[in-house]
Parts: C-alpha cells; structure tokens; sequence
C-alpha cells in the first residue's frame, strides 16, 4: 500500500510537472490617440485589440480608452472586460468586446486636443483597482501632448509596478525637420514615467508585442 | 562584505609575516635559518621516533579495528537480509506455484468430470454395439440347404425304367422336371438367404465405426489427463525443490521477479502514458466546472480536479479487481463472504461505469470550447470562418476515447501488484548487494590504513635517516668494541697458561 501511495503520488508529480507555476494575472490597459491625423493609425490599434484578446486568458482585465481634450475620465473607456473563470464564458466576453471595439473604430471622431496625461493616470488607477500581478499600460500615440488651457497635468503619475508600453510613436513633421524633437518627446515621457515608479519602454514594431504581452 | 575580506587579508599578511619570522629565527639568512631548523625538526622527529612509531601503529591499528568491525556488521546485516528476502521470495514462490498445482487439479478435476462421467454411458453403448454385432453375426451363419432325401431313390428309377414304358418315361419326365423346379426353388432360397446374410454383415460396419470412435475419444482424454499428470508433476518438482529451500530455486524464482519487475514497469509506463493522456482530456473541461483561474498550492484547481478523478478511476479499478479475486492487495476485500463481494464488484463498477460516462462528456465539452476557441481565434485574426466537413468524427473518437480510458485505468491493478511484489524482492536483493559491497569497501579501506601506517613509519626513518645511520655506525662500534674487550680479556686469562706452558 505504502508504494502504492508512493506511485500515485509519482504519477501526480509527474503528469502536474509541468504547470508548478502559478500563472499571473494580466491587466492591460490601451490608451488610443483620436487626434487629428493619428485617427487613421487606429485600424492597426485594431489589430494590437484582437492580438489581446487573443492572448489574455480567464482572470485577466483589458480595457480599452480613448485619448481626447481630458481623458482622465471614465466617459472615455470605450469597454472593458475582467475575463471570467470559465472558458466558454471568456469566448463570449471576447466576442462582445471585439464588437464593441469594432463599433468605436468605425465610428471615431477626432479630438481637438490630446490629453495623454490624463488617460495615463486614468489607466493607471483602473489597474490598481483590479489587483492583477502584471499590469500594462499601451499608449498608442505619438505621445505629442496637447492640453486644454488651464488643464494641470504638471505632475508625477503612481505608476508603481506598472509598465508603461509607447506603441506606433509616429514621427510627425516638424521630426523630420528636427529628430532632437522626437527624443526629447520620448526621453520626457520616459523620465514621467520613471518619477512616477513605472517601468517605461516604446514598442514601434508591432511584431514584438507578443514578447511583451508573454513575458 | 568587503570588511570581512579586507580583515581576512590582513590576518593572512599578519600570519605570513609571523611565518616568516619564525623562519629566521636562528639567522638573517634563510638558508642558514633553514638548515638549523631541519636539524632540530630532524633531531626532534629522531628522539620522538619510538613514541612515533607506536602512535601511527596504534592509530593505523585501531582504524583498521574500527573498519573491519563496520565491515563486519554490514556482512551481518547482508547476511540476515539475503535470509530474509530467500524467505520472502521463497514464500511467493511456494504460493504461486501452490496456485499453479492447484489450478492444474482443477483442470484435471473438470477434465474428470467432462470426459469420464460419460464413461458408463459410453460402455452402455459399446456393450450395445457388440450385442448389435454378436446377433448380427449370428444371423449370419451360413446354413447349406441338405439335400432331398428322395432324390437318389428317384434318380435310381428314373435310370432304370426309362425306356421300358412311354408312360412312365413321362411320368418319369414329369418328376424330373418337378425335381429340376425344386432344386432351382431351394437354390433361390438360398441365394435370398445369402443375400440377407450379407446384409446382416453390411450393417455390423456402422457399429463397428461406432465403437472404435468411442474407443479413440476415451483414449484421447486418457491422453490429456496423463499430460496433465506430467504438468503436474513438473509443478510438484518445482514445489519440492521450492520446499528444499535449493539455490537452484531462489535463483530462478529472483531472475523471475527480475522480469517481472520490467515487464510491470513497462505495463505501468504506458498507464501513466494513458492517465496522462486522459488528464489532457478532461483538464480543460474542468476548469469549466470549477473556474480556470482558482488555485490549488503550486497547481490549477482544475488540473487537481481532473488528476482527483483519474486517481478515483484508478482507486475504482483497484476495488474491481480486488473483488474479482484476480489482485490482492487488500486482504479485507479478498476475506469478504461471497454476497458482501458482489455486492462490492457491482457499486465499482456502476461507479467506474459512471466516471467513464462524466469523462465522454468532459471530452465532448472539451472539443466543442476547441472549436468556440477556434472560431473565435479565426474571427479575431479577420480570416473567414471555415467550417470543417466530417468535424463530428474527431469528437465522436474523443467521447470514445473518454470512456474507454477509465475502464483501461482500471486494468492497472494487474501490473501494480506485480510491480509491487517484484519491486520488494529485487529491492532487497539490490540492497542486499550494495552491503556486501561496502563490506568489501571496509574491508579494503581498513587494509589500506593499515598498509599506510607502515608506509607512514618508513617515510619518519627515511626522514631522520642520518641520525639513525649515525646511531647505527656507534651500535656497531660499541659491539665491536666490546668483542675486542672480550677477546683481551680472553687472551689475557689465556697469556699464563701459555707462559707457564712455554716456561715448562
């Protein structure tokens, strides 16, 4: 009996061997630009959605904002979803958002005004309310801030233990003309972001956002 | 961290410079220094040699003690061990073959019963025959027809009086012709007779075949009981041999429990294959029923759910043998009373039938989430949705496969017990030899020690080996010396006696 107990528990061992971890909760957060000409980027924010959804797994969160003259506000989460613990479930919460999302896209209107700041720290307390191990913030934008006179963004976001991801920065014009334009942009969302305690980086080749999402 | 090491630095320099020091001790040049060093070292080691010696002899001499007695009390341990597992194997074998006599009596008994209980029946039947044939045989005697008695008198007549008187030559003709119509009558009935006769004997063929096929079929089952007779008697060889605890026996038994052990091993392999298998089959479904994300320790509560249900299948499968009386691991279901088994044999195998069911459609709802998952990737990717022909085979063979499985699984009991059994005795022997081994190893390390304290007492004199030669030289002088000082002495008690010779 004794290596009978012996043998289950082998078998046990054996067949759960590969799943010792305990999987991580995901909360992904995107952030899409709807000012001015960058609207027509959003076919490929699109397609970043669906990789998303494709991935995100029962447990995890993924919603879905705009950027537009103050985003720091929940008018502007066009959906979000915390999937269920049941397979078929999530299948059906995926369907629902994809069209939901579908529906935005087709009908977007640009924004005068680009209040980057406002949806970082609008994302930023989504995912520190759904307690998830990983959280993600996507900023897809050419992180080119432009605020409401009188809006006050001049200051540190928390984004402790969160990722901040700079997705598609385009190169805009007066880039060209200048690249130092361009950096600084960047270094300065970098350095925001640093203050704040987040984990910055910039994603300009979509292809390696499964690494990113994964790892 | 990098005090520690700089206060290790220092203490190492420190000791280094006391080294030094203590090396130019007697002077300021190091040779000088050394050379004195050496002969007191030298001097030291050859005043100490005595003691020296008796401290490597004794140290050498107690290791080895030490090693030989732990040598000795792993050859005990391997000693009662074998013994013990000669007995063990010997038991399992004793009942195993007990076992295969047993069932070969039961052979024989069921052959007695089958073939030789028609016995009577049979020679009821062959007496039956041999009568047939014993009347047939007598209803085929040849009886001659005698012949008339009148004929001769007739024929006498006839010859006689033939030509005296056309009358009578026709009543004579008359007769004759009477007598030639008798005579061919009498030989068609005998013909007819023969006829019968031969008919008589033609019929005696069937039974003749009759009882020579009856005769074949008991001398084919005397056949098979004297061939079980032999098996038996192979068996009851093996048992004595078994009984007479002969090496020959423990041997073969081992070798035996050998393959066993591989064979099981192997059975058990492709089980574990089949659980795993059945694990991937009902995981996913699971996390259905008790969420995907809830977590058990290191593990998915669904993945523990799933190996909670084979281990179940497999706890089931067990049971079933075990009532079937064909494992025996558990002896309280072996002693159960006959009802009290069935009863047993009939829950597990409703419960086993029912697990097979929950688990054909765990594997359903798992191929149906595949396609959900399938179809909602394909949409998400923007590809058109493609609905494959002939889908329903792959979900009819996983349903099959889920309810098959379970009743595979239970089948594990067999190779378990076996494994089980074999394991014990092959783990004993293994063991068994493993101590032997260290004996030896003990055996060898305490020579060894031994060895190296003579090798270590000759390094010490080849170490102080001037003064030693110096002591040797003076030995030497001195024996020398004292036989010149007897010789004197000798020749000095001798110079009278040669004095007084020669003055005589």
């Amino acid at each position: 009996m004794k290596y009978f107990v012996i043998l289950i528990s082998a078998i046990a061992i054996s067949i759960s061997g590969c799943n010792t971890e305990k999987p991580k909760t995901k909360s992904v957060y995107m952030l899409l630009d709807t000012s001015g000409t960058y609207t027509k980027e959003l076919d490929k924010a699109q397609k970043i959605i669906n990789y998303l959804l494709a991935t995100l797994d029962s447990g995890d969160s993924l919603a879905v904002a705009r950027i537009d003259s103050g985003s720091f506000s929940e008018k502007d989460i066009v959906s979000k979803v915390t999937f269920n613990t049941r397979p078929s479930v999530v299948s059906d919460q995926k369907r629902v958002f994809k069209r939901s999302i579908d529906g935005f896209i087709s009908g977007v209107k640009s924004s005068s005004y680009t209040d980057i700041t406002g949806g970082v720290l609008q994302a930023s307390e989504f995912l520190n309310e759904t307690r998830a191990d990983e959280k993600i913030i996507l900023v897809f934008s050419d992180l080119k801030e432009d605020l409401v006179k009188g809006h006050m963004r001049d200051f540190s976001i928390p984004l402790v233990d969160i990722k901040v991801v700079a997705l598609n920065v385009t190169k805009l014009r007066s880039d060209n003309v200048d690249p130092r334009h361009y950096l600084n942009r960047v270094a300065k969302w970098q350095e925001r972001v640093n203050q704040g305690g987040g984990n910055w980086s910039v994603l300009n080749d979509l292809e390696r956002l499964e690494r990113l999402i994964s790892g | 961290m990098d005090n520690l090491v700089l206060t290790l630095i220092r203490f190492h320099s420190g000791e280094a410079i006391m080294n030094t020091e203590m090396l130019l001790l007697w002077s300021d040049q190091l040779p000088v220094s050394l050379t004195v060093w050496l002969i007191l070292v030298v001097l030291a080691m050859y005043l100490g040699r005595c003691q020296a010696h008796q401290l490597i002899t004794s140290s050498s001499g107690a290791i080895r003690t030490l090693f030989r007695l732990m040598a000795r009390s792993f050859n005990r341990l391997a000693i009662r061990l074998n013994s013990r597992n000669k007995e063990i194997i010997l038991s399992h074998g004793r009942d195993a073959v007990e076992k295969k006599i047993d069932r070969e009596f039961h052979r024989v008994n069921a052959l007695v019963k089958k073939d030789l209980s028609g016995y009577p029946a049979v020679q009821r039947k062959i007496n039956d025959a041999i009568e047939r044939i014993e009347e047939d045989f007598s209803s085929s005697i040849e009886a001659p027809p005698l012949p008339p008695s009148w004929v001769e008198g007739v024929d006498t007549i006839a010859k006689t009086a033939k030509a005296a008187d056309p009358t009578v030559a026709l009543i004579l003709e008359n007769i004759n012709q009477s007598l030639a119509k008798a005579q061919k009558e009498a030989l068609d009935e005998y013909r007819k007779n023969s006829q019968g006769r031969h008919e008589a004997l033609k019929n005696m063929l069937p039974t003749w075949r009759n009882v020579s096929q009856q005769l074949n079929e008991i001398n084919k089952n005397v056949d098979g009981i004297e061939g079980q007779a032999t098996v038996i008697d192979k068996h009851m060889e093996e048992y004595e041999s078994i009984r007479n605890k002969e090496d020959a026996a423990v041997r073969k038994l081992l070798s035996s429990s050998v393959t066993q052990l591989f064979i099981s091993g192997l059975v058990l392999i492709i089980a574990i294959m089949g659980g795993f298998i059945n694990f991937q089959l009902i995981a996913l479904p699971m996390s259905e029923m008790v969420g995907g994300t809830s977590q058990l320790g290191p593990m998915k509560t669904a993945d523990v759910a799933a190996l909670v249900i084979i281990m179940v299948e497999i706890a089931m499968g067990l049971f079933l043998m075990e009532s079937l009386r064909i494992t025996h691991l558990f002896p309280i279901i072996s002693s159960m009373d006959d009802n009290m088994r069935k009863r047993m044999l009939i829950i597990t195998l409703s419960i086993l039938t029912i697990l097979a069911g929950f688990e054909a459609s765990l594997a359903y709802m798992r191929d149906l989430l595949a396609l959900d998952r399938e179809a909602l990737t394909q949409s998400l990717a923007g590809s058109e949705i493609i609905s494959a022909e002939f889908r329903w085979i792959p979900s009819v063979g996983q349903m099959v496969i889920g309810f098959i499985l379970p009743f595979t699984l239970a089948f594990i009991a067999i190779p378990l017990e076996s494994f089980i059994q074999s394991f014990r005795t092959v783990l004993g022997a293994v063991f068994c030899q493993f101590l032997q081994l260290i004996d030896v190893i003990f055996r060898m390390a305490g020579n060894i020690v031994q060895r190296c304290g003579h090798i270590l007492i000759r390094i010490y004199d080849l170490m102080i080996f001037i003064p030693l030669e110096i002591e040797k030289q003076m030995a030497g002088r001195k024996i020398r010396m004292k036989k010149i000082k007897t010789n004197i002495k000798t020749n000095a008690d001798q110079l009278p006696v040669l004095t007084e010779e020669k003055l005589s």
